[in-house]
């Protein structure tokens, strides 16, 4: 094995592993947020969790971008070829 | 492993390759036409159970593209419409056996923002002209025509990324936990996976009419500010 695909895989998992952090503390924000709203006005809670699951759903892809990096990094790379 | 990233033609049409995500994207899209034509030819006043459901479906598709566009849903209905119901359709068509989501190959993803992106233009295009479009590019003031422009690409991108990137993960982890533990082992991932499907087809459609929107919007002021503004 030459270095290049060594960084490659390294580098994958790195990406994939500090991308993730983000992401999952803006999730846990979001959530805590929503909850909060939800106690103070259980009558709202249909529109704040239909809107909560599209915000997760945008936060998360954060997380996605770096997983297709990463991906990217493994099977499709340009300097290996 | 198999690269997620590269599709495998199955058999090839003269000298174009098919791959499996075009045959199953040409079976949803019989499967769709041939049912909405079947459904809507015999539409009655007082409408049977099957008409009555498919009327709910239409009647809360109008809902949100009001909610979201604050515009009359009629020009746009069958556009994201017919996004949101292919998009969710192809995303859980994992469920039959051996049929992998076409929206899980990055082409058809591609043909899907290409498809947004020129509805945008011709949604602007046909609400204020050629020259009314292109002046909402110099929208807060002409410094921001180059951003602007950028923006138009790289959202139209990172719908792509989007979509592609959460169905893909979705078969590409199942497909490792199913290589690794197993059997029944990934069916809690799978239920996983369908909600990500609903949800991301849901969010595809609310992001064209978002920026359907703010194409249309943009230029209501400017072309017919006072005709528009006097009706209540």
């Amino acid at each position: 094995m030459n270095w290049l695909a060594f960084a490659s895989i390294i580098s994958a998992a790195i990406a994939v592993s500090f991308g993730a952090i983000g992401p999952a503390l803006g999730e846990g924000r979001a959530v805590a947020a929503a909850m909060d709203a939800i106690a103070r006005q259980p009558e709202a809670a249909n529109v704040i969790s239909r809107t909560l699951f599209v915000g997760l759903a945008m936060i998360e892809t954060m997380a996605i971008y770096c997983l297709v990096i990463a991906l990217l990094l493994l099977f499709a790379n340009p300097l290996l070829k | 492993m198999t690269s997620p990233l590269t599709s495998v033609a199955l058999f090839y049409l003269g000298p174009v390759p098919i791959t499996a995500g075009v045959v199953t994207t040409w079976v949803i899209m019989a499967v769709l036409v041939i049912g909405g034509i079947l459904v809507s030819r015999r539409l009655s006043l007082v409408p049977s159970k099957t008409q009555a459901f498919f009327e709910l479906i239409v009647d809360t598709v109008d809902g949100q593209i009001r909610d979201t566009m604050r515009l009359e849903p009629t020009p746009y209905r069958a556009f994201v419409g017919t996004l949101f119901i292919f998009i969710f359709v192809a995303n859980w068509s994992s469920l039959i056996p051996g049929v992998e989501p076409p929206t899980a190959h990055i082409e058809t993803d591609a043909a899907l923002a290409l498809l947004v992106f020129i509805a945008v233009i011709w949604f602007g295009v046909r609400a204020g002209g050629i020259r009314g479009y292109l002046s909402t590019f110099a929208s807060p003031n002409p410094i921001m025509i180059p951003l602007n422009f950028i923006e138009s690409l790289t959202r139209t991108f990172s719908l792509l990324v989007r979509l592609f990137g959460n169905v893909m993960s979705g078969v590409f982890v199942i497909g490792i936990v199913l290589s690794l533990a197993g059997l029944l082992v990934p069916i809690p991932l799978m239920a996983l996976d369908l909600l990500t499907g609903a949800v991301q087809a849901y969010i595809f459609a609310i992001l064209a009419m978002v920026f359907i929107a703010g194409a249309v919007g943009e230029i209501k002021p400017a072309s017919n500010t006072l005709s528009q503004r006097r009706s209540p």
